[in-house]
């Protein structure tokens, strides 16, 4: 299982940082997650809901020529889900198919954020990493 | 000292109206030097987003929880954790959260495992609040080192252990979870993470009551009339009897415990917050499957 250069960043910068200054990263992260598009915005219906996280967010993948485009987007009242939701943009947004489907399943756990954000709360991160495969391999 | 109690109609008809305080009141207290008030949610992060002014942080998991044993913390880090927030034990604590009040219910239910003498409910908790267009802010709070003292958690009065829902077997118990949860139809709420339970059903006996029942769309509590009707009325749950309320890891059970002991004035309330993740991977406890409540018989 591999990593893009885009992961290994985000993993070196929340390992690196000072624990106490690990949830206001997370929070930078939040604020991050792009807007989605219009295609997308006026149609909801087209994304899919991740269930196994604890607050709505829909994702939506878009392969062209082997290159995966991610759409997220959860509320911002669920500002811990939409961190998981940017983090996952940054580390797979634009990358290749292969690089998409070959990502290690385990990065969530390399960001150090268990203990800080509870084992449960991770989980939904897992949820999503799944089903962006998911979909990514179902349309290339 | 204590504060003085929000006299509101809504909240003087219920059983116990010095455990809850509406918005207004938290607005007309805000800066009150006897008064601390705790944010509790869901989300780890939400509490950064903006706070109401002055409010310290309290989390579930990483505060409250023991970090090792499936437990809550014990008498010396709750002493230590509320003194950092400026909590003495006599201080006014108002509790609020996100999700209608789960966690915040689940903190008030834990600072009551150590008997702190006050502490209250926000009415509609976060969301009321932000809805009705009050102050949010970033700024952090430096609350003054408080001195609260080591007290030994007493979990013999609100908290059942799975042993004392095996003695309890026969006797009234709440389901407080999805309909769904409840049939063993599924093992974790619709939407929600699975936390993991090798079986699904209910505990026999205990009478399904979604914990959401009690609360209004924008997350305060129902009238003292309107929780009379749905849990005395159309569930026939007995205000007398020993109860235990049950969920999937123990917040929303935590919710119904105030709801029935402090609301409709309850007399012997237990939150088992073990819940369905330990009694839907026990071996050998019985299970009802499906919408019947079901009786128990000892397993031979």
């Amino acid at each position: 299982m591999k990593k893009t250069a885009a992961a290994q960043e985000i993993v070196d910068e929340f390992k690196t940082i000072e624990e106490r200054y690990r949830l206001e990263l997370l929070l930078d992260f939040a604020n991050l997650l792009p807007e989605l598009p219009e295609r997308y915005s006026e149609h909801p219906d087209l994304l899919e809901r991740v269930e196994e996280c604890q607050s709505p967010v829909y994702l939506f993948v878009e392969v062209n020529s082997g290159i995966v485009e991610l759409f997220l987007t959860a509320p911002k009242e669920a500002p811990t889900t939409r961190a998981f939701a940017s983090i996952l943009h940054k580390a797979l947004n634009k990358h290749t198919v292969v690089e998409v489907l070959d990502f290690d399943d385990d990065f969530p756990s390399e960001l150090h954020l268990t203990e800080l954000v509870s084992p449960l709360r991770m989980r939904g991160m897992r949820g999503m990493l799944a089903r962006i495969k998911r979909q990514v391999s179902e349309k290339s | 000292m204590p504060i003085g109690l929000d006299d509101s109609a809504k909240i003087n008809e219920y059983a116990h109206p010095e455990v809850l305080v509406s918005t207004d009141w938290l607005q007309s207290h805000l800066g009150n030097p006897n008064l601390v008030i705790v944010e509790s949610d869901e989300d780890v992060l939400l509490y950064a987003t903006g706070h109401i002014p002055g409010a310290v942080k309290i989390d579930w998991h990483t505060d409250l929880n023991d970090p090792v044993l499936r437990d809550y913390l014990q008498g010396e880090k709750f002493a230590e954790l509320l003194s950092s927030r400026g909590i003495n034990r006599d201080t006014t604590v108002v509790i609020y959260g996100d999700n209608k009040n789960w966690w915040a219910a689940y903190a008030l239910w834990v600072f009551k495992l150590f008997g702190h003498q006050d502490v209250r409910l926000l009415d509609g908790g976060r969301e009321t609040w932000v809805l009705e267009g009050r102050e949010l802010t970033t700024k952090l709070p430096a609350p003054r080192q408080a001195s609260y003292p080591v007290i030994k958690r007493d979990d013999s009065k609100i908290r059942a252990y799975r042993d004392d829902v095996l003695a309890h077997l026969g006797g009234a118990l709440v389901d407080v979870r999805s309909p769904q949860e409840y049939t063993g139809e599924r093992t974790h709420m619709p939407n929600y993470p699975d936390e993991g339970a090798l079986r699904g059903g209910h505990i026999p006996g205990a009478a399904s009551v979604p914990w959401s029942k009690a609360a209004n769309e924008n997350g305060t509590f129902k009238s003292a009339a309107e929780l009379a009707e749905i849990y005395l009325v159309n569930e026939e749950l007995d205000p007398n009897a020993d109860m235990i309320a049950y969920c999937r890891i123990g917040e929303r059970s935590s919710h119904t415990w105030f709801v029935l002991t402090y609301l409709l004035g309850f007399k012997n309330v237990r939150n088992y917050d073990g819940s369905w993740t330990e009694w839907g991977s026990l071996v050998g406890v019985p299970i009802v499957k499906g919408a019947d409540r079901g009786q128990y018989s000892a397993i031979a």
